[in-house]
């Protein structure tokens, strides 16, 4: 029997977004659900590949009142890890999860707010969406024009070589999962193509140091919204170019290219059977080898500043990205699976239209969405430049759960 | 069609320069390495001038008969002086250009007499691409649409095989239909 349930706050989703958050109204004594389409850390169950690791080092994990505390804090959790160490947060404060309860709509009346979910009606004072960055992939609309018989899939649906058959493989994008998965499916025996937009390339660690405790050290992944002259085009950028390994090691168009992995320009077009690649390849890489020699001489000022020179390894810049002579056409006849690593697009069919923008994301000011009492948090740079990384989203998490606090007295006093 | 009536069309091209040029070629490949260039300069604003004059071919430098310049500018809504087309403008008008002067070489071939040759060329764009509203958008043009209006002694089946014929020998037409590698460098 379908029922309405009454709370003060719903959550929607139990990742680390949604944790953090019922956590810090677990600690406010203020009474809330929340409400998962599966179960705890879902996509990181469902939707990750096998060999996938984080891409931050295991200390950095801090989430409010919780963070790791294994063996190894200079390593990288895979994936079930993240998985199991969620599961563990949220039974460390009891989270008042409801499993496999997908939401159908929110909508606004009165006195709040109403979710319906396949498992009955919520109603609460404030809702706040926690549905995470990397559910909907986003696929570029050049994919309808690919050969029927090629294979095509997003990462979310990608879990090892096994999967993919022996054929030529696309992998368009290379941001962390495009390179990680072309560098697998090369080192697989298959033969890989992969086509490299825009990406943010990145050495695994800098002077002795993770690249990650630097950006961390310097102050970098703290970089507030309201500092950035086009948060727009921040909150854009593409995931960085890296891979947690044990051994640690560095992954980048260098590493793919001198181990045999085609490199192409960004995919821009099919025409008949022919895939069509920018001639503006070089610039990319010349691109992102600029942003990268900017951070490192950033870095380099910080040791100098702060006195850490004697103590680091020296400043060696990793070599300028080769640019071999890139085909700009391949024939797709020869293809077998297509991996299309574009990243991800907002999806929120079960939101009204007039609280999104006219590309389907959710309209916010730092987490605080344009109708009062709801919340969002964990989409990139929310509110800081880590507030999508599992150790940015508590700051966020705080932040918002005493806004949300204040507008719960606002009703009160109003009444 | 005798050769008398072939000789009898005049469109002002010299086929038979033509295919002599491309026997030549064939003998001698490296004659057929052609390099194309122009110097560009920066006027103010949005307006710089572009200088074509030298090129290389057929085993040495070549000049034009004289010195061409053009000016490119950004017209008064975009608060600029509009001293010149705009950059996409240009694009459009060489590939107008280059298809036109494929036509009248491929009638001229197939013995074809042009009385008049129009197109109107209309290239689509989004300017949320370069502005960078919406990183969705490419910053190019992403519709060209070529009109031709001709007049020659030539059924229509004749007329569109010739404009088909142009497209697929036309420079231009696959500049912007294929892409092409391109490297920017600081000096």
């Amino acid at each position: 029997m379908r029922s309405t349930r009454n709370n003060t706050v719903t959550i929607i989703g139990a990742g680390q977004a949604g944790l953090a958050m019922s956590r810090c109204l677990t600690d406010r004594s203020i009474d809330h659900v929340i409400l998962e389409r599966g179960e705890v850390a879902n996509s990181w169950k469902t939707e990750r590949w096998d060999s996938l690791r984080l891409l931050t080092p295991n200390w950095m994990t801090r989430l409010p009142a919780h963070r790791y505390s294994g063996p190894d804090p200079d390593g990288y959790m895979t994936a079930a890890e993240v998985a199991g160490f969620l599961g563990g947060y949220g039974e460390s404060f009891a989270a008042p999860v409801h499993n496999n309860t997908a939401v159908h709509s929110v909508s606004s009346v009165d006195d709040g707010h109403v979710v319906t979910t396949s498992n009955g009606e919520f109603h609460s004072r404030a809702v706040v969406v926690a549905t995470g960055a990397c559910s909907t992939p986003r696929i570029p609309k050049v994919s309808a024009a690919l050969p029927a018989n090629i294979r095509q899939l997003a990462p979310i649906h990608y879990r090892n070589p096994a999967d993919i058959d022996s054929g030529r493989v696309l992998v368009v994008g290379a941001s962390a999962s495009g390179a990680q998965i072309a560098d697998e499916l090369h080192r697989s025996g298959r033969d890989v193509t992969l086509a490299v937009g825009d990406h943010v390339r990145l050495p695994r660690s800098y002077r002795g140091m993770d690249i990650h405790w630097w950006m961390d050290t310097i102050g970098l992944l703290d970089d507030d919204y309201r500092d950035m002259v086009d948060i727009q085009r921040a909150r854009r950028l593409p995931s960085l170019q890296l891979v947690g390994s044990p051994e640690r090691r560095t992954l980048d168009l260098n590493t793919l290219s001198a181990a045999g992995v085609q490199l192409v320009g960004r995919f821009s077009g099919v025409s008949g059977t022919t895939g069509q690649f920018s001639g503006g390849f070089a610039n990319q890489c010349a691109s992102a080898d600029l942003k990268l020699n900017r951070l490192l001489t950033s870095i380099d000022e910080y040791a100098t500043a702060n006195g850490l020179d004697s103590e680091l390894q020296a400043p060696t810049r990793p070599e300028p990205t080769s640019v071999p002579a890139a085909a700009t056409t391949v024939d797709l006849k020869e293809f077998g699976t297509v991996i299309w690593a574009t990243g991800f697009r907002p999806s929120y069919p079960w939101l009204d239209d007039d609280l999104l923008d006219a590309k389907g994301a959710i309209r916010h000011d730092g987490g605080v969405m344009e109708r009062p009492g709801m919340y969002v948090l964990g989409l990139p740079f929310t509110r800081r430049r880590k507030s999508s990384f599992l150790d940015g989203v508590g700051p966020d998490a705080l932040e918002l759960s005493a806004h949300l606090a204040g507008h719960l007295s606002s009703l009160i006093t109003a009444r | 069609m005798n050769i008398t009536e072939a000789n009898a069309v005049d469109n002002g091209v010299n086929v038979d320069a033509l295919l002599g040029a491309r026997e030549a070629m064939t003998a001698q490949p490296a004659a057929a390495q052609f390099r194309f260039g122009a110097s560009n300069e920066w006027v103010n604003g949005t307006h710089s001038r572009s200088t074509v004059k030298d090129f290389f071919g057929v085993g040495e430098a070549q000049s034009h008969r004289q010195e061409f310049t053009v000016d490119t500018d950004h017209p008064e809504i975009f608060a600029s002086e509009d001293n010149g087309i705009t950059p996409p403008e240009m694009v459009l008008t060489g590939l107008a250009g280059c298809l036109t002067a494929g036509i009248a070489s491929v009638a001229q071939n197939r013995g074809i007499q042009l009385r008049s040759v129009k197109a109107t060329i209309e290239g689509d764009v989004d300017l949320a691409g370069i502005l960078g509203i919406d990183s969705d958008v490419r910053n190019g043009f992403n519709n060209i649409a070529v009109s031709y209006e001709i007049d020659a002694d030539a059924s229509r089946d004749e007329i569109e095989a010739v404009v088909a014929q142009s497209q697929k020998r036309s420079a231009v037409f696959d500049i912007v239909t294929n892409p092409t590698t391109v490297s920017v460098s600081v000096a």
